[in-house]
């Protein structure tokens, strides 16, 4: 009977609209199976809920284990020695002031060069290119989003960091004025580098979003702008520009959060230099997820649940940011843009 | 100034923005081209079936033999562990939201959840693993491929349902309703009628869900160990992991261990590559003819 069932609701999609009865009104009495197959489902979707619950009491306990014996201000401080390998005494000295900052940075430097970058890439495959070609465009953007990131830090680190340096030396020559271009004489496995692979990184992701948004854009209003006389850089810049601009500014920020968590590509491009680094074009720097992977190795107990603390820390931050992201579309959408 | 003759500087603006938007596409390939030239290129020096077929065993960075075998077989047991408990787990909770719990409190928690999940960083699913299950639960203290798995399926988790719960929604309920009018009993509708109707848009989802988790590193860093033997037991001892291997050779300044890892990236992006590839074949293949 059940083999028949597909060819027979094949047949009965062509026939005339009935009245539609919700889909429960026709459900047989729930039988033997029913209970089994729906509980099941159920459960599952209670499991996952029970270990999210799981993992964010354990996280949160060990995070405050380690917290409750730091000797400093874990928020504003900024040396990083969990295990008290340099301190008097041996005693655990920990904050996150520093590797918070080099997270900001590197993930703002990221964003900064990629959006501008992947929103004209963006507009190029969907207003520029040929319709077909657009679409194999698309995917050659798309391949960037597959390559996987401890890739991108083995080219960062042997290929990309050799041409960095020059460009770094330009800038800090004619730059160097300004304290953050300042440089000790050496150039490359800097924050800036670290910067410009998260750049390449996010601009898959941001690309992507912004041309399903632009492709999007309402055929009158591309052709209200043309019938006024605008060449077509007017019409993107009045028409595609504003039609995309929530949709947009979400996909960069949801960029920016991918970025904060970028691991093993900025563990391995940085050279990590304890303390806090503002200058960005020497080498030098950590953020809050590389320095859980390059530190983690050597941690002892209160090592690793410090690294746990601050794993948290950047959770919360990169919720915040992924919150903030969802927000700015709701409110457009509320807004009627 | 006519109607047809935009004036000179609007014209050359216009110029001025298509040349932008066409440097801007090859200065988003340029990376593309280089990072495949150099892995392919770099990569093929020590890539050979020697190197696919041995481990780091007795193998010291300074010489040039050894191989990826542990690593490559550690990887495919992390992510194929991952996968086989994902696969079902996801398929049941996306149906429940479907299926079942249509605007009710617990189907709002898991999509609640499921966006939440869907931002984390791969190295806090990393440290999650760590402190529930390693220095929560204690088991596996030195490392184990299984608590690896753990961490990939999480984060394999969220784009798993999110994916197959997009494939369901895209049955018409007509179909749905068909069903039931034969007397056919949800569940069996479900199964029968639903799931093969999606069945090709849920691989898809599936199978990017593993390419990207094939090629994490920072959770499978905190929890695998270190091996350089091949360990074909992922529930004790620490394992080897392909990605992880490309990070350890890169930290080595010795050029046979640098050639070793530019030989493991090209291996890791063949796989990536070929699961991202058949996913989308699957999907090309079986979407409208309309649309390709």
């Amino acid at each position: 009977m059940s083999s028949d069932t597909p060819p027979a609701v094949a047949e009965s999609e062509g026939r005339a609209p009935k009245p539609d009865p919700t889909p429960s009104a026709l459900t047989a009495k729930a039988g033997l199976g029913d209970r089994i197959f729906g509980g099941s489902a159920r459960g599952a979707a209670i499991f996952i809920l029970v270990l999210m619950a799981a993992i964010a009491a354990f996280l949160i306990y060990q995070a405050e284990q380690a917290i409750s014996v730091d000797k400093v201000n874990f928020l504003t401080s900024f040396t990083w020695d969990p295990d008290g390998n340099n301190t008097p005494n041996g005693v655990p000295e920990f904050g996150i002031a520093a590797i918070a900052f080099g997270t900001l940075i590197t993930s703002l430097i990221g964003v900064l060069i990629g959006a501008p970058i992947a929103i004209a890439v963006a507009l190029f495959i969907t207003h520029y290119a040929p319709r077909a070609l657009g679409t194999v465009f698309g995917y050659i953007i798309d391949l960037l989003a597959a390559v996987p990131s401890v890739v991108y830090g083995l080219w960062g680190l042997l290929v990309l960091d050799n041409h960095m340096a020059g460009v770094s030396k330009l800038i800090s020559d004619v730059l160097g004025w300004i304290p953050m271009f300042k440089t000790n004489g050496t150039y490359g496995s800097s924050i800036f580098t670290a910067g410009v692979v998260l750049a390449i990184m996010i601009l898959p992701i941001i690309a992507a979003i912004a041309r399903e948004i632009y492709k999007q854009t309402p055929r009158e209003q591309i052709e209200a702008a043309y019938a006024l006389g605008a060449t077509k850089w007017e019409m993107i810049r009045y028409a595609v520009l504003p039609y995309g601009r929530s949709g947009v500014t979400s996909a960069i920020i949801l960029g920016f959060g991918r970025a904060l968590g970028e691991t093993i590509a900025v563990a391995m491009v940085l050279t990590s230099v304890p303390g806090l680094v503002t200058r960005i074009l020497q080498p030098g720097g950590n953020t809050i997820a590389a320095n859980i992977a390059t530190s983690f190795g050597d941690a002892f107990t209160t090592g690793r649940q410090a690294l746990i603390a601050s794993g948290l820390v950047l959770f919360v931050l990169t919720l915040l940011v992924n919150y903030i992201a969802r927000l700015v579309v709701r409110r457009a959408g509320k807004a009627g843009a | 100034m006519s109607l047809s003759q935009p004036n000179p500087v609007r014209k050359a603006k216009n110029n001025i923005a298509y040349g932008v938007m066409v440097l801007a596409f090859v200065i988003a390939i340029i990376p593309l081209i280089s990072i495949l030239w150099t892995v392919i290129s770099k990569g093929a020096k020590d890539f050979d079936v020697y190197f696919l077929m041995h481990s780091m065993r007795n193998v010291s960075e300074s010489q040039s033999n050894g191989g990826a075998y542990h690593a490559i077989l550690g990887t495919l047991e992390q992510v194929g562990l991952a996968a086989v408990i994902t696969i079902p787990l996801s398929l049941l909770v996306a149906v429940y939201l479907v299926e079942y719990g249509q605007r009710h409190r617990l189907a709002q928690a898991v999509t609640f959840f499921v966006d939440v999940m869907m931002g984390l960083p791969s190295i806090v699913a990393g440290l999650f693993i760590l402190s529930f299950w390693v220095l929560g639960l204690g088991i596996s203290k030195t490392g184990s491929g299984f608590a690896a798995s753990l961490a990939l399926l999480i984060l394999m988790m969220p784009i798993a349902i999110r994916s197959t719960e997009e494939m369901l929604r895209l049955v018409s309920p007509a179909l749905r309703e068909a069903s039931y009018a034969l007397g056919v009993s949800k569940w069996r509708t479900i199964v029968k009628v639903v799931l093969p109707t999606a069945l090709p848009g849920i691989v898809t989802g599936m199978m990017l869900g593993i390419a990207r988790i094939m090629g994490e590193t920072a959770p499978v860093l905190l929890l695998v160990g270190v091996s350089e033997s091949i360990n074909a037991n992922p529930f004790s001892q620490p394992q080897g992991s392909l990605p992880l291997f490309v990070f350890s050779e890169s930290q080595n300044s010795l050029q046979t261990a640098i050639n070793r890892g530019w030989a493991a990236a090209l291996t890791l992006i063949i796989l990536v590559m070929l699961l991202n590839l058949i996913a989308r074949l699957i999907a090309w293949w079986k979407a409208p003819a309309a649309s390709r």
